[in-house]
């Protein structure tokens, strides 16, 4: 991409950014949120960061856009009375007047990074071999800093926990609210049976191909969430009831194995999550596989929302 | 040989543009949902159908043109289908629950 189109990309990112904080109407913001993501996902690509664009695009633009999209509905009959209760002058004078010093205080920061910045590049990259896979990113993820993923797909699962105790007692352990919709020879239904054979083989190819392209499981887990919220939402599967002990099972398999390899790691190789010498490629391959499927239930659920339908017990 | 491929991609490319500019244009000035939809698809289907088009001479290999084609045919596929739940749901009067 030339400097033109750039500048034209930055332009844009910041004019938008702009129009969603000013956004009068929320559900307007948010689909402002979905198109700054895709256009940072453009950004990303001109920077050659390919890992990155892919995850922006399916996890920032797709996932948080579809979550956002939830909660603006849900606020849509609050929105007046919460436009109502605004701030007065002062506050909001204030309020500019903390974010415009943070955003100065960030730009100093950034600009005064000795260039060429501090990097461990070289250094990760000397020692890929050793990982046996040939995306660099990957065996940052898997292998230098796998403390930081596992932390990440542990994070999801607590969030979701966060998500279920939002549901009252009476409806705990039942199904989550997706309304389904009845029409079953409609275009969504439609949708729902031709696009999932497609999606879970290019979500499966996305995982796989990580280890040497970009790629991984959390890309790959996100279209398979999604074929999986698509079925859901055309009506025709149900969302499982949260008591169901095979799902609390898959959602707890990927980071279980992750730890469970860790744990090994630690008697094996005399460290957590450090992988035997010669071994580390299988290892990475079976957390990753474990973490697919684990991940994939996990961000289906915590966009399903909290359970609503009580189940009644077998 | 090359240059004619060169041609065939730029002419193909600029067609498809055509069509993106037209379905933006129609999204900017047709008066309601229905037919701004209709203009909308028009960018979907054959603007990026041209693009992909042009592409095909482009690529390396057989296994990269296909790709390019299933881009193509999987977002025919999702623009039809959500044009069809946008025009629906356009057509319902206000029926919240």
């Amino acid at each position: 991409m030339s400097t033109t189109t750039h500048i034209g990309l930055v332009l844009l990112l910041l004019g938008l950014a702009l129009w969603i904080t000013v956004a009068r109407n929320s559900f307007a913001a948010v689909a402002g949120f979905i198109a700054y993501g895709l256009l940072l996902t453009l950004a990303w690509l001109a920077l050659s960061a390919i890992d990155v664009a892919l995850t922006e695009a399916a996890i920032g633009a797709g996932l948080t856009g579809a979550l956002l999209i939830g909660a603006a509905s849900r606020l849509r009959d609050v929105e007046a009375s919460a436009w109502a209760e605004r701030p007065g002058a002062t506050t909001r004078a204030l309020a500019a007047l903390i974010s415009t010093v943070a955003a100065a205080g960030v730009a100093v920061c950034i600009l005064k990074l000795p260039d060429p910045g501090p990097t461990l590049a070289p250094e990760a990259a000397r020692h890929l071999a050793a990982t046996g896979v040939g995306n660099p990113i990957t065996a940052v993820l898997m292998s230098f800093r796998a403390m930081d993923t596992l932390l990440e797909a542990t994070v999801l699962l607590i969030g979701l926990i966060g998500v279920w105790s939002l549901a009252p007692d009476r409806v705990w352990g039942g199904r989550p609210g997706l309304t389904p919709k009845t029409d079953p020879n409609g275009a969504l239904a439609y949708l729902a049976r031709v696009l999932p054979p497609i999606g879970i083989v290019i979500g499966i190819y996305i995982f796989w191909v990580g280890a040497d392209h970009p790629g991984g499981k959390f890309q790959g887990s996100t279209v398979l969430a999604a074929m999986g919220l698509l079925v859901m939402m055309s009506g025709l599967r149900d969302v499982p009831a949260v008591r169901s002990r095979w799902l609390r099972a898959a959602l707890i398999a990927g980071p279980a194995t992750f730890i469970a390899v860790g744990a090994a790691g630690a008697f094996t190789s005399g460290a957590f999550l450090a992988y035997p010498e010669d071994f580390a490629k299988p290892f990475i391959v079976v957390i990753e596989a474990a973490l697919l499927p684990s991940l994939a239930v996990t961000l289906v659920l915590l966009l399903s929302g909290p359970p609503r339908r009580p189940e009644p017990f077998p | 040989m090359k240059i004619a491929i060169d041609a065939f991609t730029i002419v193909a490319i600029l067609a498809g543009l055509f069509f993106f500019v037209a379905g933006t244009v129609g999204l900017l000035r047709f008066p309601d949902t229905l037919t701004r939809l209709h203009a909308l698809t028009k960018a979907d289907n054959l603007g990026l159908g041209l693009v992909v088009l042009g592409l095909l001479p482009q690529t390396d290999s057989v296994f990269a043109g296909l790709k390019l084609i299933l881009v193509w045919l999987l977002v025919l596929l999702a623009s039809a289908a959500v044009s069809q739940l946008i025009a629906r749901t356009a057509r319902q009067p206000e029926a919240r629950p």
